[in-house]
């Protein structure tokens, strides 16, 4: 027998369906996970990791046991086109004694051998739950070797349960706020933009940033995907910052705001429609230097031109299936609805770890009659919606793959794992590709819910 | 020669993992049972995606997702509603309960804070079994916390009887395919068994028409009642010390008699298995397995002029190394470095019980390494093969040298859940592979192109 899977006490005002009558959306979200709940999200700690990642030439200590920095060693598909520190993985490695003695001593040597060893030109040094409890003192640990070693040291004030994912983010901006203002912006252009919120995934920032540079505009830094200590220490010299991954980058733009007078806008890189935005946008805000906006239309149509045609192979396969989303960020839901009506395909059911109470009204406008809208949701509600709503491909990240495939549905990795660009015009030719060889192969006529044996 | 551990201070590129996540394998082996972290939200998902990224299975744990508020008052309030909820949402007949570094230094009651709850919600109705294992993060490392949640299964279940009828395999971390091969040996010799943990199907299984809030198999928790009967109990392991091992405890409290040994890699360990078998059934072995050992042995013959004399570095957990190293001796390949992060402190001494000459023969053995410093080690030791889990994967693309990947993770290849490594049968497998892994190198290496080797 079938059982009725029920949402969790505590939780009902996290899941919202859409339908005509039921206007009222006052998800709840912003919250910190439900005792219990199997919650797909992960730490303040993790919120800083992924944020500061990708950024190449630092070294990346966590000051802990060693878990939290074993289960984030090279976790990233985050790409560097010089030095690889951060794909190593540094741990203080505190053990019981320093638990109880307190584990300044070990984070200082730890960092004095790792900066003689690798050289880098910064280090950040993350604290995870632990240090919080046992009170180091890693601000003063950090200031002592700024001072002997002449290199900047930031500690990331992410212990694990104090806050959310987003509180991460938060510790992660202020630790780059440390080195902003602090370059020379000499040779900086007029027409200068800092890429904001994209991580260099499988190398999308190097596409994004071709795109910018094609419609004569400079990117004096790009935070942080393929990210560089002294391009951010100058970044307070661009004159517009171009924020993608609002979750995460949103309150750095708006503190380089306040403090360098410099302007954001919101963009995405994923999909025709958002990507060609985020070109027609940056331009507009250049308006008074007309080629730009040229260039950027002359990109836009020959992006598209070389893609179209193939698109419309997928297109012609995919129209009429369904797609169920759950990604980190609320925005780029957004943006994956879009592209899939691109190739045809409606979305079923949208969520995310981390969206607020904009991101899910917006969303809500954004989608058809019957959508299921989830906030921080969990394995056992997402498959719930997946089977009820019959969906034929999920988007997400590593934790959610195997739930697709368990149930016989196809999948997107959406998250930070992908190897293949993504963003741009050819990352959405790339996602569309892969959405199509996921949901059309024929290994899911074996699945149990198309027939197949048990 | 003596033991050497690491000089430096920092960690780099660990080669082990946190005591939380081998509680939570543990419990996956136990039927009908939720993994329930006590600490950060953090801790369940790096653990989930970690073992998912291996076992490509729906993995959940559960956590009490401390928040500043928990970490100043106690995790008491959290900890009840967070069981509360899983038994709600999984209706589980067990919540595997393991703590963290977080949990563990604000000093949480676990038990104290189990008893209350079951004193708050007993009466409600059957309430699912508790087993709680203590696996602070700063101590040891995985396979600590995988032990201690299996002892403590045991310790919570088990009760004692004149039964005897049946053994009692307490395998350690091992893949589900030799779980599955364990199984079918104990079967084919009709000897009646509980293996503990059993994660064969509940990390390895089928395709599902419906989700499964906790997926089918694994250990009944009858069966682990039934482990104080018992008539003995085997252990792998040679650094698994009775003091924290189920086998252990059941020798202790119930007098169940402790067969410990070695990982059974090779075919000297895995006879010294089936003697085992053979003594407790009072029955030869089946001849499928002494065929397994005849095609072995003639497998040995057939490939031996491509093993001998190589040199290899095996790291990884301490029991699988010190097994896999046992087994390299045995067909003519050096294991020039057994290294680990972890740090027993027993295994130069537990593989000198199997490899007495191995000062002579120029095997080192190296404790709470990272890969760093084994990646340092290749220079100097000029190996011609790597063999460890998938994590040595940086060190053997900067080293270039090819990598046989064994034991847990594997996340860079496809069915790692599927390798088999133990007994004859997967011996053989181990052996076709690090033969395969020298021709191939071979081949690539010459310009002839060779389509003979």
């Amino acid at each position: 027998m079938k059982e009725e899977i029920r949402i969790l006490e505590g939780r009902e005002k996290q899941v919202y369906e859409k339908k005509s009558g039921n206007t009222e959306i006052d998800i709840a979200c912003d919250t910190t996970s439900l005792s219990g709940s199997v919650s797909q999200r992960a730490c303040v700690f993790c919120g800083s990791r992924v944020v500061l990642y990708p950024v190449a030439d630092a070294i990346h200590i966590v000051h802990g046991p060693i878990g939290c920095a074993a289960y984030t060693w090279d976790i990233r598909g985050a790409v560097s086109s010089g030095p690889e520190l951060h794909r190593l993985s540094f741990s203080s490695d505190l053990g019981e004694m320093d638990v109880i003695y307190g584990g300044e001593k070990k984070l200082y040597r730890s960092l004095i051998e790792l900066i003689d060893q690798y050289k880098p030109n910064a280090a950040f040094v993350y604290s995870t739950c632990i240090i919080g409890l046992i009170g180091d003192d890693i601000d003063a640990v950090c200031r002592k070797v700024e001072k002997e070693k002449g290199i900047p040291v930031m500690p990331v004030h992410s212990e694990g349960f104090k806050g959310t994912k987003k509180d991460g983010y938060k510790a992660a901006c202020t630790a780059l706020m440390k080195l902003i203002g602090t370059g020379s912006t000499e040779g900086i252009s007029k027409y200068s933009i800092n890429i904001l919120g994209e991580f260099n995934l499988a190398g999308e920032a190097w596409i994004i940033r071709e795109y910018y540079e094609k419609m004569g505009i400079q990117v004096v830094a790009t935070m942080t995907g393929d990210g560089r200590i002294d391009a951010i220490r100058r970044s307070h010299g661009a004159s517009l910052n171009v924020v993608q991954c609002s979750g995460s980058m949103t309150s750095l733009a708006k503190e380089m705001e306040e403090k360098y007078g410099i302007p954001f806008i919101r963009v995405s890189y994923f999909g025709f429609e958002d990507m060609s935005k985020s070109l027609y946008d940056v331009a507009q805000y250049f308006g008074e230097k007309e080629e730009i906006m040229e260039k950027a239309k002359v990109i836009v149509r020959e992006e598209i031109q070389r893609y179209y045609p193939e698109m419309q192979k997928f297109k012609k396969a995919l129209t009429g299936k369904k797609a169920a989303i759950y990604v980190g960020g609320a925005f780029k839901t957004f943006s994956l609805i879009k592209a899939l009506r691109t190739i045809g395909m409606s979305v079923v059911l949208a969520g995310s770890q981390t969206g607020n109470k904009d991101d899910y009204n917006r969303l809500k406008e954004m989608c058809d009659e019957g959508t299921v809208i989830v906030d921080d949701s969990n394995p056992v509600e997402l498959s719930k919606f997946i089977l009820e709503k019959e969906a034929d491909l999920l988007i997400g990240g590593v934790k959610e793959r195997p739930i697709a495939f368990k149930l016989g549905v196809g999948f997107c990795d959406h998250n930070h794992e992908r190897k293949i660009p993504l963003a741009g015009f050819i990352g959405m030719y790339n996602f569309a590709k892969e959405v199509y060889e996921s949901v059309m192969s024929p290994v899911w006529q074996f699945a149990p819910r198309k027939g197949g044996l048990q | 020669m003596m033991t050497e551990t690491t000089a430096k201070t920092a960690t780099q590129n660990a080669c082990r993992l946190c005591n939380p996540l081998g509680a939570c394998l543990a419990f996956k082996g136990i039927e009908k049972c939720v993994p329930f972290l006590h600490g950060s939200q953090g801790c369940a998902t790096y653990i989930r995606r970690y073992l998912i990224s291996h076992y490509k299975e729906p993995i959940d744990i559960a956590s009490s997702n401390f928040n500043e508020e928990t970490a100043v008052f106690g995790g008491s309030h959290n900890l009840k509603l967070g069981l509360k909820n899983v038994t709600q949402q999984y209706k589980p007949d067990v919540i595997g309960i393991a703590t963290t570094c977080l949990s563990e230094t604000i000093g949480d009651d676990v038990q104290m804070i189990l008893r209350e709850y079951e004193a708050a919600f007993g009466s409600d109705g059957p309430m699912p079994e508790m087993i709680f294992a203590s696996t602070p993060s700063y101590q040891g490392s995985h396979i600590d916390g995988f032990h201690a949640a299996v002892r403590s299964a045991v310790k919570t279940l088990a009760e004692g009887g004149a039964e005897k009828h049946l053994v009692n395999i307490f395998p350690g971390m091992i893949s589900p395919a030799d779980i599955r091969y364990l199984k079918e040996i104990f079967t084919d010799f009709g000897l009646p068994f509980v293996l503990l943990p059993d994660y064969s199907q509940t990390l390895d299984g089928g395709p599902w028409a419906e989700y499964h809030r906790i997926p089918k198999g694994g250990t009944p928790r009858n069966a682990i009642s039934s482990t104080g009967s018992a008539a003995a109990s085997i252990e792998f392991g040679s650094t698994l010390e009775a003091s924290k091992s189920a086998a252990g405890y059941l020798e202790d409290q119930f007098g169940v008699p402790r067969l410990h040994m070695a990982l059974p890699i090779g075919i000297r360990e895995t006879d010294r298995f089936f003697e085992i078998l053979e003594k407790l059934t009072e029955k030869p072995a089946p001849e499928k397995y002494l065929d397994e050992r005849r095609r072995l042995v003639d497998a040995y013959a057939d490939g031996h002029k491509y093993a001998f004399g190589k040199k290899a570095i095996v790291y990884g957990e301490e029991d699988l190394v010190i097994s896999v190293a046992s087994f390299l001796d045995e067909i003519g390949i050096v294991p020039v470095l057994c290294a680990s992060g972890g740090k027993s402190g027993l295994m130069k001494n537990k593989l000198g019980e199997l490899i007495p000459d191995m000062e002579e023969k120029g095997i080192k053995v190296r404790h709470g390494v990272d890969f760093v410093d084994i990646e340092n080690e290749t220079a100097v030791l000029q190996p011609d093969l790597l063999i460890g889990n998938s994590k040595g994967f940086t060190m053997s693309k900067n080293s270039r040298l090819p990598l046989v990947r064994i034991g847990f993770p594997i996340h860079d290849r496809f069915g790692g859940q599927r390798l088999h490594h133990l007994g004859y049968r997967g011996t053989q497998e181990l052996f076709d592979r690090i033969v395969n892994t020298i021709i191939e190198q071979r081949q690539n290496a010459s310009p002839i192109g060779y389509t003979y080797m």
